[in-house]
C-alpha cells in the first residue's frame, strides 16, 4: 500500500475512532432531526398541504415531503461539527502534525473530509431508520438510490465547512457561524416548505431560496430517492463542492495559514 | 551538503517585521541552540522550516532539498517538536505512534519496528500503552521526541520543547537530544533558557528578527557567563552588532 493510502486510512481511522468515542454527537444527529420529525412536522401536518409536485406522483404527507431535507440538515450539521473539530485541532496543535506531514495538503484535506462524509453517510442512515419506526419511510430501492446523492451532499457541505474552518480563527466565533449561516441556510431553503410555497408569501424569500446551494442539496437528495435524476440539482451540488474544496485547499496552503499557524 | 540551510530568510506580518535576512547553516549531527528571548522570532523561523507558513523571502533547504521546489522531499528528512502538544491525549502512546507513523507511509511490521526503536531511544517502550493523558509532562514531551524519530529524519527542530517541565524533566530530555546530536542527526534547539546549552554547542542568539551571534558557546563565555553574555546581548543589539 502506498504512503498516500497509509495516510488516507490513518486519518479516516482516526475521525472514526473520535466520532466512535462522541456518543453524544451521534445522539445530537439522531435526536436534531427527530425532533422535527416527529413534534414540528405533526403541528404542520394540519396547517401545511403538499401539492403533487415532482419527484412526488401523488398527495404525500408533510413527514414524507421533509424527510429528504432533514437528511440534508444532519449533513449540514455534520459538516458543521468537522468544522468545528478542525478549528479545535489547529487550537490544539494536533493540526501541525497534519499539516507537516510529508504528503500534499489537498491530499490530507481530502482525506479528512473523506471520513466525515462516510460518518455524515452513517447518521443518515440510522435517522432514516428510525424515521421509518416512526411510519416515514422510503420505499426500498429508495435508500439505495439515495446513496450517491448523499454522498454528493456530504462532500458538498463537508467541504464547505472545511471552507469555513480556515477562515474561522477562534472556537468561540462559532456561533456567529451557527447564527449567521447555518441556520439561514437550512430556513431559506426548500427542505422545510416547497419553494412555490415559499414564492406565495415572498417572492424576495423565494427567490434567496432557490439561490441557495443548500436548496440543492435537499432537491437532489429528494430526487434521488424517488428514481428520479435532477440534473440541476446534480449540476449545482457538485460544482459547489468543487469550487468549496479547491478554495479550502487555497485557504489550508502555506502561503495563507498566516500568523494563526505559528508553531507556538 | 548542509543538513539544514536557512538563507536570506526574512518575513513580515503586516507591518510588523518578523524576521530578518536570516542565514545559517547547520552540518549533520550538530547541536545548535537558537537562543532568543520571548518575541525573538524563534516560533516563525520554525513555522517557516515547517512550512506552516510559506517563505516570503530566503531559502530553506533540508538535505539538500529546497522547500520551496521540493517540500515533501524536504518535510520527509524533517522531525519536528512544537511548542505546543500534539498530542492525542486519549489515545495510548502506540497510537499516537502509529498515526504519526501513517502520515509518514509507514504501517505494519515496518512502522512497528520503527516505533519500538524510536520509544527505546526515549526509554519510552515500557508507557506504550498507557493513554497519554495519563502520563506527566515530562513523559509526553520524550514521547513527542520520540515519534518525531520514527521516520528516522536527518534534521530535527525543537521549538521550546521544556516549557512548563520541571528541572529533573528538562535535565533529561536536553540530554536525550545530545545523544541524539551525538548519533548523527542534526538539531536546532530553540529556547529562551541558557542553562539547556552546553560548552561544546554551537548557539544563535536571535533578538528582534535578527541574528546577533553565531558562534560556539566557549566563544561568547571567555569572560562571563552565557547567561550574562545573552542578557548583555539582548540588552543592547545594537551595541553587540
Amino acid at each position: 500500500m502506498n504512503a498516500y493510502l497509509t495516510a488516507f486510512q490513518a486519518i479516516a481511522g482516526r475521525e472514526l475512532r473520535q466520532f466512535i468515542a462522541q456518543r453524544g454527537r451521534f445522539l445530537s444527529a439522531l435526536v436534531r432531526p427527530l425532533v422535527w420529525l416527529v413534534i414540528f412536522a405533526a403541528g404542520f401536518r394540519a396547517a401545511l398541504g403538499v401539492s403533487i409536485i415532482p419527484p412526488y406522483q401523488t398527495y404525500i404527507t408533510y413527514e414524507v415531503y421533509i424527510l429528504p431535507g432533514l437528511c440534508a440538515m444532519v449533513l449540514l450539521f455534520n459538516g458543521m461539527q468537522s468544522s468545528l473539530s478542525l478549528v479545535y485541532d489547529r487550537e490544539m496543535g494536533s493540526m501541525r502534525l497534519l499539516l507537516t506531514a510529508p504528503l500534499p495538503r489537498p491530499w490530507l484535506l481530502f482525506s479528512k473530509l473523506s471520513a466525515g462524509v462516510f460518518v455524515g453517510a452513517l447518521q443518515v442512515y440510522a435517522f432514516l431508520g428510525v424515521a421509518a419506526l416512526f411510519g416515514v419511510s422510503l420505499s426500498p430501492e429508495g435508500y439505495l438510490l439515495a446513496i450517491p446523492a448523499i454522498i454528493l451532499a456530504g462532500f458538498m457541505l463537508g467541504a464547505f465547512g472545511l471552507l469555513i474552518s480556515s477562515v474561522i480563527r477562534l472556537i468561540e466565533n462559532f456561533a456567529t457561524v451557527m447564527n449567521f449561516v447555518i441556520f439561514p441556510m437550512f430556513f431559506l431553503s426548500s427542505a422545510l416548505y416547497p419553494l412555490w410555497r415559499m414564492r406565495e408569501s415572498s417572492v424576495l424569500l423565494h427567490d434567496i431560496c432557490a439561490l441557495n446551494p443548500f436548496t440543492y442539496v435537499v432537491e437532489l437528495i429528494r430526487f434521488s430517492a424517488y428514481g428520479s435524476f435532477a440534473q440541476l440539482p446534480l449540476a449545482v451540488v457538485l460544482g459547489c463542492a468543487v469550487a468549496f474544496f479547491t478554495l479550502s485547499c487555497l485557504s489550508y496552503s502555506p502561503a495563507r495559514t498566516g500568523p494563526g499557524m505559528k508553531s507556538n | 551538503m548542509s543538513a539544514l540551510s536557512v538563507q536570506n530568510l526574512s518575513h513580515v506580518y503586516g507591518p510588523k517585521r518578523a524576521l530578518n535576512d536570516i542565514s545559517f547553516e547547520l552540518e549533520k549531527g550538530q547541536f545548535c541552540a537558537l537562543l532568543g528571548p520571548n518575541g525573538a522570532g524563534k516560533s516563525t523561523l520554525f513555522s517557516l522550516l515547517a512550512r506552516l507558513i510559506a517563505t516570503q523571502n530566503g531559502r530553506v533547504s533540508v538535505a539538500g532539498h529546497d522547500l520551496k521546489q521540493a517540500p515533501l522531499k524536504a518535510l520527509a528528512c524533517m522531525g519536528i517538536v512544537f511548542q505546543q502538544p500534539t498530542l492525542d491525549l486519549e489515545a495510548s502512546v502506540w497510537r499516537n505512534m502509529t498515526y504519526f507513523a501513517a502520515l509518514h507511509g509507514l504501517r505494519g511490521r515496518e512502522a512497528a519496528n520503527r516505533i519500538n526503536g524510536a520509544l527505546d531511544r526515549l526509554n519510552m517502550r515500557n508507557r506504550s500503552s498507557e493513554k497519554v493523558r495519563a502520563l506527566n509532562g515530562g513523559h509526553r514531551r520524550r514521547m513527542e521526541i520520540a515519534r518525531a524519530l520514527i521516520h528516522n529524519p536527518q534534521v530535527i527542530l525543537l521549538d521550546e520543547p521544556t516549557v512548563g517541565l520541571d528541572a529533573q524533566s528538562r535535565t533529561a530530555i536536553t540530554q536525550h537530544v545530545h545523544d541524539l546530536a551525538a548519533e548523527g542527526i542534526t538539531v536546532l534547539w530553540a529556547t529562551h533558557l541558557v542553562d539547556e546549552i552546553v560548552p561544546g554547542d554551537r548557539v544563535i542568539i536571535l533578538h528582534h528578527g535578527e541574528i546577533l551571534r553565531d558562534c560556539n558557546v566557549a566563544e561568547i563565555t571567555q569572560d562571563c557567563s552565557l547567561q550574562e553574555a545573552f542578557l548583555r546581548l539582548t540588552a543592547a543589539p545594537e551595541a553587540a552588532a
